[in-house]
Order: C-alpha cells, then sequence, then structure tokens
C-alpha cells in the first residue's frame, strides 16, 4: 500500500515550482549578498527583489521585512527582542502577555524570560474550544505590558483566534501610553489559508516558516512593523539591517517567496476533506471527541484533531504507521515527550484524555481515498486496544 | 514511530500475550499514573505445588492477565512480564525487576525507561494484594 501522510501542520513537501526556483541559487548563483563584486551584488538584488515580494504580500514595506531560519527563530526574535529593548534601554521590568495554547517556541521562550530573567509572565486562558477571548485580555494588561504575542491559528486542534479583536485592545490600551505594547502573532499555520495581511490584522510583529505551506525547511522571516523597537538578537555582520546578523540563505529565502506566491488563501477544498473525515470519525467510531472548534469557520482548513477516550494516542499512531499511514498526537514535538499537551490541558482535558488525542491535517495531495483508506483501519484499531484498556 | 521499537517490543506491542482480566482473581494489582499517560493492571490467579525442594508445598502464579492504557512500551513490558512469571513462584516473581523487563525485551527507548516501564512494579502490586487478602 502507498503511504497516506497526514501530518501537514507538521511539515509539508517541497513543491515542484519550490524546488526549481532554488536551484539556480545553489551552485550558480551561489553570490553572497554583501560582497560587492557582480555575482554578489546579483545575489543582493535576488534577495531585495524577494523582500519586495514577501512584503507585497504581506501588505507591508519591504524594510519590515526580516529573513529568519524558521519561525522558531522568529518567535525568539519577537519575545526576547522587545522584552529586552525594554529592560535594557527602558530599565523597565518587561510584561509579556501570552495564550495559553501558543505553540513551544513561544511559550518556552516567554518561560525562559520568565524563570531567567525575572520578567513576568500571563498565560490568558482559552475556551473549551481553544480560543482566546479579548476581554481577558483587556483585564491583565499592566502599565509594564511590552508585548503581547497571541497565535492566529492553533496547530494541535486548528482554534482560530480573533486577532483583529485582540488588535483592537491592544490599539486603544496604546492611545494612552507612551511605550507602546507592541502586537506580535504567529501565523505559521494559518498563512496558507487565511488572510495574512498585517494591515488588516493589524499587528506590529507576525512570524511565517516555509515548511508548512511547501517551501523548505529552515527558512522563515519576522515581519515588523516600522518603529516597533527590539533589540537584536544575534551578533555578527551588518544583514537584514542590523537587525539579524548571518549570511542570508538566498535558494531558500526564494523557495520560501516561491511558496508564499503560491499560498492558495482559500481552505474551501480542504475545509470540506476536513468535515468528510470529521463526520466519518465522529460517525463510525464511539465515544470520540473533536477537539477545538466545532464550528467550521473557527478552525483552520486543515486540521482536525480527536480524542479517542479510553486508549492512548502512541498507541494508535504505531498501528496507523505500520500501515504506512502518518498522523500525530498533539504537536510532533509533543508525541517525543511524555506529558501531555498543554494545548488540551488549557481547553480543560484532564490528563487522561488529553493522552487519547489524534492529529490529522491535510495538504493538497490529500483526497477522499486517502480518509476512505484510513477509515478502513482506524475503527478496529481503536476496538482493539479499547479491549485492552482497564479503563472502562 | 513503529521504528523506534526493538522487534520484541513490536511484536508484544502488535500480538499481545495474555490480554484481559481473571474473574476470581487471586491478586489484582494497578500501577501508572495518568499524567505519565500509563496505567496497567494485572490479575493473577495463585495456586499450590510441591516445592522444588522435595517439602510441602509453595505458591506459584498460575495464570496472569493484564489490561494497560498506554504507549508501546507500556503494552509490550505488561505482555512480556506475563509470559516471564507464568509457572513462577510468588518469590521468584517478586524479584523480577522492570529492568529485566525491559531487557528481555530487547531494550526501551530511553524516554520510555522511566514512565512506560512499570510491569513489574504493577505485578508486584498484584502479589501484595493477594498476600495481603489471603
Ligand atoms: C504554530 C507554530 N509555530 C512555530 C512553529 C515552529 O516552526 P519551525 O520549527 O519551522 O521553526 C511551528 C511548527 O512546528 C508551528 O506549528
Ligand atoms: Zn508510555
Amino acid at each position: 500500500m502507498d503511504s497516506i501522510y497526514l501530518d501537514n501542520a507538521a511539515t509539508t513537501p517541497v513543491s515542484d515550482s519550490v524546488l526549481s526556483a532554488m536551484q539556480p541559487y545553489f551552485s550558480e548563483k551561489f553570490g553572497n549578498p554583501s560582497s560587492i563584486y557582480k555575482i554578489g551584488q546579483k545575489a543582493k538584488s535576488t534577495l531585495e527583489n524577494s523582500r519586495e515580494e514577501a512584503a507585497k504580500l504581506l501588505g507591508a514595506s519591504p524594510k519590515e521585512i526580516i529573513f529568519t531560519s524558521g519561525a522558531t527563530e522568529s518567535n525568539n526574535l519577537a519575545l526576547k527582542g522587545v522584552a529586552f529593548h525594554w529592560s535594557q534601554n527602558l530599565g523597565i521590568k518587561p510584561h509579556i502577555i501570552i495564550s495559553s495554547i501558543e505553540h513551544h517556541s513561544i511559550l518556552d521562550t516567554a518561560e525562559y524570560l520568565e524563570k531567567s530573567f525575572g520578567f513576568e509572565l500571563t498565560k490568558l486562558p482559552v475556551s473549551e474550544e481553544g480560543i482566546v477571548n479579548p476581554r481577558e485580555l483587556e483585564k491583565v494588561i499592566k502599565e509594564n505590558t511590552v508585548i503581547v504575542s497571541i497565535m492566529y491559528g492553533n496547530n494541535e486542534v486548528g482554534s482560530i483566534q480573533p486577532i483583529q479583536e485582540l488588535s483592537q485592545i491592544i490599539k486603544k490600551a496604546n492611545e494612552k501610553r507612551e511605550n507602546k505594547i507592541v502586537f506580535h502573532t504567529d501565523a505559521v499555520q494559518a498563512y496558507q489559508y487565511l488572510d495574512c495581511d498585517v494591515q488588516d490584522l493589524g499587528v506590529d510583529m507576525l512570524s511565517l516558516t516555509a515548511h508548512k505551506f511547501y517551501g523548505p525547511k529552515g527558512v522563515g522571516l519576522l515581519y515588523v512593523k516600522s518603529g516597533t523597537k527590539f533589540l537584536p538578537q544575534q551578533q555578527g555582520g551588518a544583514q537584514e539591517r542590523r537587525q539579524r546578523a548571518g549570511t542570508e540563505n538566498v535558494p531558500y529565502i526564494v523557495g520560501m517567496v516561491e511558496a508564499m506566491k503560491n499560498a492558495k488563501k482559500t481552505g474551501k477544498e480542504i475545509a470540506d476533506l476536513r468535515d468528510y473525515l470529521i463526520e466519518r470519525v465522529t460517525k463510525e467510531i464511539p465515544d470520540v471527541i473533536l477537539t477545538g472548534p466545532q464550528i467550521g469557520e473557527n478552525r483552520l482548513p486543515h486540521i482536525a484533531s480527536f480524542i479517542f477516550q479510553k486508549i492512548e494516542g502512541e498507541s494508535i499512531l504505531i498501528n496507523l504507521d505500520l500501515l504506512g499511514i502518518a498522523a500525530s498526537s498533539g504537536s510532533a514535538c509533543t508525541s517525543g515527550s511524555l506529558a501531555s499537551s498543554h494545548v488540551l490541558t488549557a481547553m480543560g482535558y484532564d490528563d487522561l484524555l488529553a493522552h487519547g488525542s489524534i492529529r490529522f491535517s491535510l495538504g493538497k495531495m490529500n483526497s477522499r481515498d486517502d480518509i476512505d483508506e484510513m477509515m478502513k483501519h482506524l475503527p478496529q484499531i481503536v476496538e482493539k486496544l479499547r479491549g485492552m484498556s482497564p479503563i472502562k | 514511530m513503529a521504528d523506534m521499537y526493538s522487534k520484541e517490543v513490536m511484536d508484544h506491542f502488535m500480538n499481545p500475550r495474555n490480554v484481559g482480566e481473571i474473574k476470581d482473581a487471586s491478586g489484582v494489582g494497578e500501577k501508572g499514573n495518568p499524567t505519565c499517560g500509563d496505567i496497567m493492571r494485572m490479575f493473577i490467579k495463585v495456586g499450590k505445588k510441591p516445592s522444588s525442594g522435595g517439602q510441602g508445598m509453595e505458591e506459584v502464579i498460575e495464570d496472569i492477565k493484564f489490561q494497560t492504557f498506554g504507549c508501546g512500551a507500556a503494552v509490550a513490558t505488561s505482555s512480556m512480564i506475563t509470559e516471564m512469571v507464568i509457572g513462577k513462584t510468588l518469590e521468584e516473581a517478586e524479584k523480577i525487576s522492570n529492568n529485566q523487563v525491559a531487557e528481555a525485551l530487547g531494550g526501551l527507548p530511553p524516554i520510555k525507561m522511566h514512565c512506560s516501564n512499570l510491569a513489574a512494579d504493577a505485578l508486584h502490586d498484584a502479589i501484595e494484594n493477594y498476600k495481603k487478602s489471603k
């Protein structure tokens, strides 16, 4: 049997057009954009063209785009850069606000700043569907709040956050403030399907990583609205307007921008497939909980995650893996650890239930056939594991 | 994912031995905690046989069954230990350690050693439960 890949929120394959766009920049047009001779300057203009295109796609201006090694770096740069600017340049003890369902690259960074530097951290609660209530943000903003970071779409349960409403609240709070609160969003999972125009969203910073939308791994960007103050976190060369030292990864940047151009921004087809999956799983398997928003519009088009009660996620995944079917339990990184998902815990699920979670995430390679094939096996796998379970 | 486990682990995970419960069990044990994501329950049936020394009788595990909520390692260690202790005296069974179970399976991935390797503890709990109820 061919393998079936249902883990597109973890990563996606590089598309043909992306690969061919990147190809010339490895050996043929290999110059360093900082070099003054011809091939260097050619690389420089390729880089700046890419920046211009990325900016246009985000409704930003080119000087507001910083290329990075991916969203983990972008998220680290946003939180640390802003918080350290306040603590070091303004002498203020920073207060950071995030949601309780952020990706580990935000959550762990914020907790690191709290534990190692004594900064203040507030994690906003979410509803049982995994959505932040803007009212809650209003309540926790303080005088020393420096940055609010709320993801656009959650990677585990697919819940879409009300970014525009949150932005309004921050704008209102900023009216009376000298030092403006920075609003950052991790738009990694959303980029492909939702409007990511930074003006529409009303964000000051936005993170992307290319490999979630058919670009290469190890490249991303951070949009930083002009005038937003932050301390660079890498020292070295003068690249990226002195904001991110290190020779620019030209082939990968070219690849990312090609992938950004190809992103369809409409999730209709994928959402239909997702709804087909949800319907079959919830109808054909007893004692299943669909986690995250129950209404399609509040959910990313590509993510459907479930709790299979009385059994444990990994044991389901291994059975699927042996059949050549790839899915994940929560996020790719948590499947390597034993702790249950902080996202499901924040949504109010107890540990036992949280351990039974499986995420399916769809991509352009998937069709109904994949779901039909998967559903030939999943009900039996669940039944077999339940037969072994001490939980009745 | 299946690749992170040994052949023996995968064999026991896919074809677990002695799954189920013993209705009139002599002892029942349970180990694990939901935070880690593994819960094991062991049922033992204790019988008597002439002791190997020739004098009197000794108590042996005549039958054992398990139920497990957990990962591949949790299921495989549960299954493995049931094979290891059938017919053993209680004294012998009490000496079996979690590490011996892991070894019998050709080893476990390091992160699984701490949380999921609890089968011997569950068995010991069942033996204790039997002794207390005597
Ligand atoms: C929501 C979210 N943020 C950040 C990241 C980190 O991206 P990367 O590993 O490419 O740095 C991921 C992907 O793992 C993600 O899903
Ligand atoms: Zn385990």
